[in-house]
């Protein structure tokens, strides 16, 4: 057991955790938030998504050790006051079915977006090759990162 | 038109009202007894009291609605589309009207279920009643306030109003109304003046969702429970023989280690450390029962398609003679193995067992019988069971079953503490209920280019197809017909699958009647438009389908998918089917890349009465066919001594999204009693693509997953 410094959703935070903790456990177990999803644990499914300084992490396969300093971002960190537009793309096109996969996919597409603001379809189904989506949303989920990058520019 | 799904409804004193303390008005409702078919009621509705009502309308002193709603959510949108029905009726518009989970209750509520397809169905005409005689005790009480007719006055969108201009909100007389009779004869609503109905409404938990605010099995935390991993037999077929927990309990944050029946908790402070502690437990498995494997349920399958002693499911006419005097006869035997139903939310339960109470939270497609039989294994009265339901990260089925709520009650009535059982992606692969491996052989006679007989088995692993499915299309397409069934009992746990059974029979008879097709030298769509010609359903009541609201749909699909004229180097497959009281067609346009299919596109005809919910709607189509695509070609799950090959998605393969098809929906329609959309999309598919297949390549598949066939193809063309 060990003492982490951690900015998570802009915060400082410590936490006490074993070494070989996953991030996923950590955000989730210690720091109550709970957005960020377990699916696999292998890295294979992308529901556990955040943002890593910026970019798409799987948080299930980031041991807490890996981590010093980091700057974290969860989905419950990226709305500003307002709903991220890929947030407001989500809602608009009425996305999620049973909804456990969507905050991965959400955390995804944000970071997709922010290197490629300006993606054709086949960017689009690359990028968001990574998460399962078991009520097979996928189509909206396509149309949704497309527009989301609409509001975006 | 025929109108096959129509319930007969009584709503005698199915609805009783009271104030509340905090103003407004509370309306209880028999959901599921009023709706019934046959509409019996199970007890004397005149003597019910408040307690034994199952759902819920609160009206505030402010006109705002609150609907508990009392069926599961498990992504197939009930919790928006049922109250939807309420509002349409009650006259409210829908802004002002908010969704809560109801509990599983087991005092007020009762009866509670997702599955078959079946809630917007049954609440069809209950949710509508409701809606519409809480407006009319509405009006009620304004006409005798302003001391008018209630016939002279209206209501619309919360306001009530009477012929001399005054005008009442909802919330201005709730009061007054939770003191009146219930009227007994409402009106309800023509198609034609609905303003929720038909309207799209986004799903009423979206903004939860994209913010990731707990909703989840897994999100419910209690401070102080437990984190519970549970290691259990690797096969199936083996017991414990001995453990040894001292690696496991050095573990940093595990409390306890106990062993119940043949599994072992590892009981911790964080999931982490419970995860950590099942993997550094050391246990001895021993065979206690057959180790089964994959290659040894074929054989037995096998046998049993090769036998003539199978229970007969449906018989018309001679096939015998039908075949005796054929001119060609078609033969094929399909085969589809296991499939785990890997829903994204692994499966979880909070369970508090304290002498007082049994809590239990979670997500569960079946609380009460889960419920029930919680009670008797830990030995309580079922009055001290309180369940409550989460919303669920997937069920296709897998949640109908209760195991990992009763480990979870188990483990808390031997600790004395609350816990929650946590299963690991492998754990929910390896110890799953999965659609179980099925066969079918299926034989058709010709005679004078006539399809004269059609002779179908069904071998599968435990149990075979149930209720109506033999009476599903082609019963009562062709003169001479069988349906048999018989199956292998293994110790490998089956059960529902999303569209059980259909999920792979209709890919088998779809393909199948391509090559029927074929031989005839007809137009696939053409040939099951000219069978529907000879169904007689409106007579005949067991067959299930309506033929003409099938060759609707067919035609609609046909139409919408420029059938017969694709571009060079696209190629369709058709395929049709009624299951969950919904008809479906479905067009799948495929190119060929290195071998393999890329699915481009699938245009999907749908025939489900009215469309409450379509985004909704709409959602539950894409995603079914997509499921139904992904799991045709990909799907794959065997056993070798009793242990399942693949626990995790590196090895085992899901569809992802660029092997996804752009779905295109289209709704016949009508003003029919709306049906379900939960299941039915999804068994056309695999059909229609493996005619898709057939038509670009002139192979016939007969197994899934498709992609192990179009491989080894590869494979041979190379050598």
């Amino acid at each position: 057991m060990a003492s982490y410094n951690l900015k998570v959703n802009g915060k400082s935070v410590n936490v006490n955790a074993d070494d070989d903790t996953p991030l996923l456990w950590v955000l989730r177990d210690e720091l109550n938030l709970l957005g960020t999803k377990f699916g696999c644990g292998i890295g294979q499914c992308g529901a556990c998504t955040v943002h890593l300084d910026g970019v798409a992490v799987r948080s299930c396969s980031l041991p807490i050790s890996s981590l010093v300093d980091a700057n974290i971002i969860t989905i419950e960190g990226l709305k500003d006051k307002a709903l991220h537009p890929v947030q407001e793309a989500w809602k608009e096109l009425d996305v999620p079915q049973c909804g456990y996969c969507q905050s991965g996919q959400i955390m995804t597409a944000s970071s997709f977006l922010k290197q490629n603001p300006n993606p054709n379809n086949d960017d689009i189904r690359n990028a968001m090759h990574g998460n399962l989506c078991r009520c097979a949303s996928y189509n909206r989920i396509e149309k949704a990162v497309a527009l989301a990058a609409k509001k975006m520019s | 038109m025929k109108n096959k799904n129509k319930l007969t409804f009584s709503r005698r004193n199915f609805i009783r009202t009271s104030a509340l303390a905090s103003g407004g008005i509370l309306i209880g409702f028999n959901f599921l007894n009023s709706c019934k078919e046959a509409a019996v009621p199970a007890v004397d509705v005149s003597k019910l009291n408040f307690n034994d009502f199952n759902a819920f309308i609160k009206i505030a002193d402010n006109g705002y609605v609150t609907i508990y709603s009392p069926n599961p959510e498990i992504g197939q949108g009930v919790k928006t589309s049922m109250p939807m029905l309420i509002a349409e009726e009650l006259d409210v518009p829908w802004a002002h009207v908010s969704v809560e989970q109801g509990a599983l209750d087991t005092k007020n509520f009762q009866r509670q279920v997702a599955g078959g397809s079946q809630s917007i169905r049954f609440g069809w005409d209950a949710l509508r009643q409701t809606g519409a005689t809480a407006k009319q005790m509405l009006i009620n009480a304004a006409a005798a306030k302003w001391g008018v007719d209630a016939s002279t006055c209206t209501a619309s969108d919360g306001i009530i109003k009477n012929s001399t201009g005054d005008q009442l909100g909802y919330g201005d007389v709730v009061n007054d109304a939770a003191g009146m009779e219930v009227p007994e004869n409402v009106s309800l609503k023509s198609p034609k003046d609905y303003k929720i109905i038909g309207k799209d409404a986004i799903n009423v938990d979206i903004d939860k969702i994209i913010t990731g605010e707990p909703l989840f099995g897994l999100d419910y935390v209690v401070e102080g429970m437990k984190y519970v991993s549970v290691a259990r037999p690797p096969a199936f077929g083996q017991k414990v023989d001995t453990f040894d927990a001292t690696q496991a309990k050095s573990v940093n944050g595990v409390t306890d280690v106990i062993q119940f029946g043949d599994k072992i908790a590892v009981l911790a402070t964080n999931t982490w450390a419970a995860m950590k502690g099942k993997k550094a437990l050391k246990v001895e498995w021993k065979a206690d029962e057959n180790l089964e494997s994959t290659a040894q349920h074929d054989k037995e399958l096998n046998a049993i398609l090769d036998s003539n002693t199978l229970d007969v499911r449906r018989e018309d006419g001679n096939i015998k003679k039908a075949f005796a005097e054929a001119d060609e006869i078609l033969e094929r035997t399909f085969e589809s193995p296991f499939l785990p139903h890997n829903c994204m939310e692994p499966m979880n339960f909070y369970a508090n067992v304290t002498e007082e109470k049994v809590y239990l939270v979670g997500p569960i497609q079946t609380p009460a019988g889960t419920a029930n039989r919680i009670a008797s294994l830990i030995n309580r009265n079922p009055e001290d069971v309180h369940l409550e339901m989460t919303r669920m990260g997937g069920g296709f089925g897998r949640r109908l079953y209760g195991d990992f709520a009763m480990e979870a009650a188990e483990i808390s009535n031997i600790t004395k503490q609350p816990i929650k059982v946590i299963f690991s992606r492998e754990d929910d692969m390896a110890a799953g209920i999965y659609r179980p491996a099925i066969k079918y052989r299926i034989k058709a006679s010709i005679k004078d280019r006539k399809v004269t007989g059609y002779h179908l088995k069904e071998a599968a692993i435990n149990s075979n197809m149930y209720g109506l499915i033999p009476n599903f299309f082609p019963a009562g397409a062709i003169a001479n017909y069988k349906i048999e069934s018989g199956n292998y009992k293994s110790n490998i746990t089956t059960g529902a699958w999303r569209a059980p059974y259909t999920n792979f029979l209709a890919y088998a008879e779809q393909s199948f009647f391509d090559e029927i097709a074929e031989a005839l030298e007809v137009d696939p769509v053409q040939l099951r438009l000219d069978l529907l010609k000879n169904v007689k359903d409106v007579e005949d009541k067991s067959i299930d389908y309506s033929a003409e609201r099938m060759t609707n749909t067919i035609k609609l699909a046909a139409e919408k998918s420029n059938w017969g004229n694709s571009e060079n180097g696209v190629y369709q497959g058709f395929a049709a089917y009624y299951s969950h009281n919904t008809h479906v067609a479905e067009v799948v346009d495929i190119t060929m890349k290195n071998g393999v299919p890329s699915v481009e596109k699938v245009t999907v005809a749908v025939d489900c009465g009215i469309v409450v919910n379509p985004t909704g709607a709409k959602n539950q189509i894409e995603g079914g066919v997509i499921d139904g695509i992904g799991h045709a070609m990909y799907g794959n799950f065997s056993f070798e001594d009793g242990k399942p090959q693949d626990v995790n998605f590196n090895t085992y393969r899901l569809i992802r999204m660029k092997e996804t098809p752009i779905v295109e929906t289209y709704f016949v329609e009508n003003e029919l009693s709306p049906t379900g959309l939960g299941e039915p999309g999804l068994p056309p598919a695999g059909g229609a693509l493996a005619n898709a297949i057939k038509a670009a390549t002139g192979k016939i598949i007969t197994k899934q997953p498709f992609i192990d066939t179009l491989q080894n193809r590869k494979t041979d063309l190379n050598a």
